[in-house]
Parts: C-alpha cells; structure tokens; sequence
C-alpha cells in the first residue's frame, strides 16, 4: 500500500516536469507586467513553459538553496554573489535594469522632491519625521532600502512610530502607503503599474545609488541532481539574445519606457 | 462605495463572457477543494464516530485535541507542509511542492479536525438513542459505525460542508505550499491576493464575489441532491 502510494505520488509529481521549469522571480519584476510580456515569447521561441514563482529577493534565495526552482532572476547583488559563492548557483548573469523611486503623499510635507540625492531625500524624511512603509521582507527593493538609509548615516532601528515595517510585498506595501499618506521606496516598474495612486506621486527618481540591476542565476545542478539544467540554459540564452533585448527595451507602461537591458 | 460597485461590475462581466483565466482558476478551486473534501470525509467522518462510540482511556483528552486542532492556522500548516515537502524536506524526492497535490494536503490536514469533531459531537447523540438497540442486535463495531454513518448523513452532511467551506476560502497554506503559479496553481484566493496586491481592487473584489458564488452553488447543489429541507423530509 505505502509503494503503491508512493509511486502514485511521485507520477503526480513529475507529470509538470515535461518542458516546463520553475523560476523564482521577485514581486518587482511580476508587477511590472514584463513577465506577461516575456512568459509568452519565451513559450513560442522555445517551447518552454516557464512557471513563475513571484516572491521576495530572500524567499527566491532559499527556494534556490532548496533547488525547490530551476533557476531565479532577483535584484540584490551582494545576495547573489553570496549565493553562488556558496555553491547553490552555477554562476550570475546580468539581464537588465531599472531603477528605484520615492514615492509619497502629493503634498510633500518632507519637501522630497528637492531633494539632490537619495541621501538627502531620506535625511528630509527623517528631520521631519513623516511617516515611511519599509517593506522589511527581506526582498531586493528592502535591502536597497537599507543600504540607502546606511548611505544616508541613519539607522532604521532607532527610529519612532513614523516608520513603519510592514513586512509585505511591493503592491501590498504601496496600499499601505497610499493609505497613511507616507513615503515609500518602489522601483519604477511597479509604481506605473500600480492600480491605487491616489493622492500619492513620484516624488524623487534618477539618482544612480538607485540602480538596480537584475541578474539571472541558474540553480547547481551538481547539488540538486533533479534540477532542469538544460531549460534553465535555454532559458539563458533567450534572456540574452536580440528577440529578448528587444521585448525587454521595448516595454512601456503609459508611454514610459521601463526596463533596459544590459547582458553581456 | 464606489470600490464595491465597480467589483459587483467586474464580477459581472467576468462570469458573463466566461473569462477564460476564470473559468480556469474556479475549475482549479473546486478540484483542490472538493479532493481535499473527499479525502478528508473518508478518514473524518468513521474517525469521528468511532470516537463517539468507543470508550477508551484517553478519549477525553483526544477530543479535546481534536477540537483544539479545529483552529489549526493554515500558514502554519502551509509551513510545515512546505518544509515536508521541499527538496531538501523527508518528502521532497516527489517533487510534490508548488503542484496542486501539494494544495490537496495541506488543506486535508486543516479540514480533517473540523469535519472529525463536528462528526463526533453529531454522532454522539445519535449514538446515545441507539446505543440500547445496537448492543442488543449483538452488532460489530464496524456494524455500529456504518450504521450511525448512515441513519446520520444529514449531520454529515453538515459537517462535510463546514469543511468545503474552510478549504474553498483558504488562502494561507495554499499560497505558500502552491506558490501561486499562473496557469498551475493559481486558484480563486490566491488570485485574490494577487490582484489586492496589484492595487486591482475592482477585478480582486469580483473574484471574491465569483468565489462567494461559487460556495454557495455547491452547498445549494449538495442540498438539493441530498433532498434535505423538503417538506415531511427534517
């Protein structure tokens, strides 16, 4: 009875193998709605189903170490490298970019919007003590987050009530904004795909401490034998090739362009 | 007001041009569920009965459990379900996470304590009218419980749909032991979550309306062919 169950389970479980691969990407890149760009194209060049797993930059990183996926495509380079440092990564290969923004109430009590650097942006936002969602999820957009207020010589820890650690993903986190009136810090992507901007705008863009490269990272196969290795390297081809430079340069949400590629 | 009357729109249209996603994602739902369901009944609903039959040392303690178990959180399920069934977990050889069976699990683990005690408490005052004439027939055990099952579906039934209700609008174990794929394992809930994360709430508000629809026709549908509620029929 435990075989015969057993046996059943493991059917179950490699019918989805056939030509498909898993790919832990972060909320940022979903939200954008590249994917629903790309996911397509990639399945008619290919033949690939390419399943999406959207999660923060450290759930991706763990589904990574588990070999739960076949590969990831994130936004946190220090991570990344350590990832493949480790030996959970066969290597890292930069895709593309976009960049991080700070959004916040229209008004603009914390004068944010004559702000010359990111640093400054934060510092105002800190003198005046307006409120500030954190997403403190661990994901990419977090710990760019933190590397910018370290920049910025402040230490999230210490602040009061004003800043608040949400601990959910990038639209979730923006609801929350808009609905507290704080500030925020989003990459582009989602903000111009985002569905309830009421009273809230851009505010500060175009500083380069706001670069955010995202990178593709292809699951060790010598670790976790059962990994689809070879879609996870077709997969790398085509996110390298002209077809998905164009896709990717070509995106635009209200006339915007979001994403430029940049693989080597 | 007006987020609400554009979901009631949404909702409209979605189910009036029969939304291919949709149509795709309830199906999904009420494949979960309803397996979840049926697999959850068949282990809940003799465990339930025998209980309420059988006198052991440690029965009070077991029910205690059982209905302490009723309020089992579902990411805490989810949780432990992934962790089981991740690669690196004791079951993760079959490959099961992030695929519907893995949905299926976890939501039996969550139903099975609610349809079990509901059962037991049902069951325990019908077995208190035919205790008397089911010793005396001289009946097995396994007599007695089929018996109790059957002259108590209506209760069952009861029991059986408080547990279709739990999973149809579960969204913490499946999010993370399903992971939410589009076109594998998305399902109404999730979908949910996904839209009100998007800031979508007029399609993620329809979606909810789709899912509140949809338990409903199911527990009108079981009513119905059960022929309960009708007239000289209690």
């Amino acid at each position: 009875m435990m075989r015969f169950l057993a046996t059943l389970l493991a059917l179950l479980g490699s019918m989805a193998q056939a030509d498909t691969m898993r790919l832990a990407v972060t909320t940022s890149f979903h939200n954008s709605g590249l994917s629903d760009v790309l996911i397509p194209a990639i399945k008619e060049d290919i033949g690939l189903e390419v399943q999406l797993l959207v999660v923060g930059t450290g759930q991706a990183l763990r589904l990574g170490q588990g070999g739960d996926v076949d590969a990831i495509l994130v936004h946190s380079k220090a991570a990344e490298e350590a990832f493949v440092a480790d030996g959970f990564g066969t290597h890292r290969r930069e895709i593309m970019y976009n960049d991080f923004v700070f959004i916040g109430p229209k008004a603009d009590g914390a004068g944010v919007k004559d702000a010359i650097t990111a640093r400054e942006a934060l510092q105002r936002i800190k003198a005046r003590n307006a409120p500030f969602v954190s997403r403190a999820d661990d994901s990419g957009t977090h710990k760019k987050e933190l590397v910018l207020w370290a920049d910025a010589n402040l230490e999230p820890a210490t602040f009061g009530a004003w800043y608040k650690a949400v601990g959910a993903g990038m639209g979730a986190s923006l609801n929350t904004a808009s609905g507290l009136g704080a500030y925020i810090l989003a990459d582009r992507a989602s903000w111009l795909n985002f569905g309830n901007k009421a009273g809230m705008a851009l505010l500060f863009a175009g500083d380069p401490a706001l670069f955010n490269q995202y990178a593709y990272l292809p699951v060790n196969p010598e670790r976790h034998a059962h990994v689809n290795a070879e879609a996870a390297t077709a997969l790398e081809v085509w996110l390298t090739s002209s077809r998905a430079s164009a896709l990717i340069n070509d995106y635009q949400i209200d006339g915007e362009a979001l994403f430029v590629f940049n693989a080597q | 007001m007006s987020d609400i009357w554009a979901g009631l729109e949404a909702a409209f249209w979605l189910i009036v041009t029969l939304d291919g996603d949709l149509v795709e994602i309830t199906a999904r739902s009420l494949h979960v569920s309803l397996s979840a369901l049926i697999i959850a009944s068949c282990i809940a609903l003799p465990f339930g009965t025998w209980l309420a039959i059988r006198r052991f040392r440690y029965r009070r303690t077991a029910i205690a459990v059982l209905n302490a178990l009723m309020g089992l959180p579902p990411v805490v399920v989810g949780l432990i379900v992934y962790l089981l069934l991740s690669r690196t977990g004791p079951l993760g050889v079959f490959g099961l996470l992030f695929t519907p069976t893995a949905m299926i699990i976890a939501q039996v683990i969550i139903i099975t304590p609610l349809i079990a005690s509901i059962t037991h408490q049902a069951m325990r005052e019908l077995w208190a009218e035919y205790h008397d004439l089911l010793i005396s027939l001289n009946t097995s055990k396994r007599q007695r419980i089929m018996t109790l099952i059957w002259d108590g579906r209506r209760a069952l039934l009861t029991a059986a749909l408080a547990g279709f209700g739990r999973a149809i609008g579960e969204v913490g174990a499946i999010m993370i032991v399903g992971g939410n794929i589009d076109h594998a394992t998305r399902v109404l809930t999730t979908a949910i979550a996904l839209e009100t994360g998007k800031g979508d709430f007029a399609l993620a508000l329809g979606l909810g309306f789709v899912l509140i629809a949809l338990a409903l026709a199911v527990n009108i549908l079981i009513h119905s062919l059960s022929q309960t509620e009708q007239e000289g029929r209690w």
